[in-house]
């Protein structure tokens, strides 16, 4: 339990802890052993090719899915945010922004104004959910999460959808709130540039932990390089050049441990 | 003239007017979780099985309003899990499921035919010979129906909105869907008895999908729903009483009327 300690301070509390959690679907493993631990004020970003089980771990987290084996700790009571990667809402479904914040029950009445205005939304209140851009509708989303109050945000691709602009502004508001509130984040991000200015701790995800540690650390672990190397995906080849220009470490092997 | 004073003042009529206007009013909110959920199919499913609670009802010697419930419920609560199974293809399924139990309970009831069973009542409904005991049965459920949508409204709506996130708040998914379908299984029962078997589901879906244009919120598309009901069911009687035509289907046309004037109709709500 405290064998990470390198990665976050010493006198925050541990929020979610998954020891050796493992998953197959259908005798496909998915997730294989993964040890993950998120404190408070602790932003943990989850990394990795499309279909590499970010979202089955995330699910697995939340008491969605079940996992196979290995446990899940919460601290006792803990509130969750769960920011999901798309509302997809049958158009037959009549919902205003208002209608769809109102599901949840603020924990503080008077801070759901405040929030609302404070994420740009305050205006969209009467329009229907299905008439949202891309970025009202993260938003939106986002204040759903965050009128619970919680300890512990889980966001899957919190900027998808939304235009570059507006993506660098919403990790601002997102590590703002963060530094507010004191709350953990646990994040899946494919918008790796932006990530790695932000996070305290990465960890790159297929089907088992494949490495994870400091952005910094990460960028130059062999094990990171690999699948990188190994993925045609343009987001990844992005990251990789991007790193290739920074420079910032001379040894190309260094253990994230 | 007389007669239709005749009528409007007789029990026969009255019972249907009062048993149809409940059913209206509890299908208004349950045919639109059905139409927001994409449950139509599920909804037919049910309906066309509630015929099988006829023929055990008949070959048991039991009330048949009650073997319709309890199979209704069991096939639902059924139906529900295997459609937690996502290795099943549900609508292949849930074909297969409609129709068999369909002919299943035609055929069991043509077995039993000794008892005089009129089988068209339970395709097409029997409106006019809705009885005391029928409409003690409707009272109830409706009462039932109404008093879990209230409680349940939020849990229900936000576990159609996005599951996860019901869930990650707090809300039982499982058990509020559970619960949903009871409720279904339920209005399914007492809907058979007024337009039939075959006809159920549009009772359910017409109104809902009608209202859908002049409703910025669920709630108001769920209480348009349950007025369109309700007036098909007023206009439906009538229109039977005076065309002499079949009562259940000829509320299913009104409803579908309603329906094809408000889809096409350019509305002012058009807007968003």
């Amino acid at each position: 339990m405290t064998h990470n300690k390198d990665t976050v301070k010493s006198n925050s509390e541990l929020l979610l802890a998954t020891e050796g959690v493992s998953k197959s679907i259908s005798s496909k493993t998915i997730l294989q052993d993964i040890n993950l631990k998120i404190h408070e004020g602790q932003i943990l970003t989850l990394i990795g090719p499309n279909g590499a089980g970010k979202t089955t771990l995330i699910r697995i987290i939340l008491g969605i899915l079940r996992a196979d084996k290995g446990s899940i700790y919460l601290r006792p009571s803990l509130r969750i945010g769960y920011m999901p990667q798309k509302l997809i809402i049958n158009s037959t479904l009549p919902i205003t922004v208002a209608g769809f914040l109102r599901l949840v029950r603020p924990r503080k009445d008077n801070e759901a104004a405040n929030l609302l205005e404070r994420l740009g939304i305050n205006h969209l209140k009467g329009q229907q959910i299905t008439s949202l851009s891309g970025g009202e509708m993260q938003r939106v989303l986002l204040a759903r999460a965050l009128l619970r109050d919680p300890h512990l945000l889980i966001l899957d691709e919190p900027a998808q959808g939304v235009d570059i602009a507006g993506q660098s502004k919403l990790y601002d508001l997102i590590n703002e709130i963060r530094a507010e509130k004191g709350c953990g984040i646990l994040m899946i991000s494919h918008d790796l540039h932006v990530v790695m200015s932000t996070t305290n701790e990465v960890v790159c995800l297929n089907h088992h932990v494949c490495c994870h540690g400091k952005p910094e650390d990460i960028s130059n672990d062999p094990a990171f390089l690999e699948l990188f190397g190994a993925s045609s995906s343009n987001n990844l080849a992005i990251y990789a050049h991007h790193h290739n220009h920074e420079h910032d470490m001379t040894g190309q092997i260094k253990s994230s441990e | 003239m007389e007669n239709f004073i005749q009528l409007i003042t007789s029990d026969f009529f009255l019972a249907a007017l009062v048993s149809g206007l409940c059913l209206a009013i509890i299908a208004g909110p349950l045919g639109s979780f059905i139409v927001w959920r994409r449950m139509s199919y599920f909804g037919d499913t049910l309906a066309h099985s509630a015929l099988l609670g006829v023929a055990i009802g008949l070959l048991t010697d039991s009330d048949p309003q009650l073997s319709i419930i309890l199979s209704c419920l069991v096939l639902g609560v059924l139906l529900a899990f295997l459609d937690r199974n996502p290795s099943l293809s549900t609508d292949t399924l849930l074909g297969i499921l409609a129709h068999s139990s369909l002919a299943v309970g035609v055929v069991f009831i043509s077995l039993a035919n000794s008892l005089r069973v009129n089988l068209e009542a339970y395709l097409f409904g029997s409106m006019l010979t809705i009885s005391s005991r029928d409409l003690v049965w409707v009272f109830l459920i409706t009462a039932i129906v109404i008093l879990a949508l209230a409680k349940n409204w939020n849990n229900f709506l936000s576990a159609t909105v996005h599951a996860e996130i019901a869930e990650v708040e707090g809300i039982n998914v499982k058990q509020s869907n559970l619960i949903l379908v009871v409720l279904v299984a339920l209005t399914i029962a007492v809907a058979m008895k007024i337009v039939g078997v075959l006809l159920i589901t549009s009772l359910l879906i017409i109104p809902p999908a009608a209202a859908r244009r002049l409703a910025k919120t669920p709630e108001k598309m769920a209480l348009i729903a349950s007025l369109i009901g309700s007036l098909s069911i007023i206009l439906g009687l009538f229109g039977a009483f005076f065309l002499d035509s079949p009562a259940g289907p000829t509320i299913v046309v009104i409803a579908s009327i309603f329906f094809a004037v408000l889809y096409f109709y350019p509305s002012a709500s058009n807007k968003n």
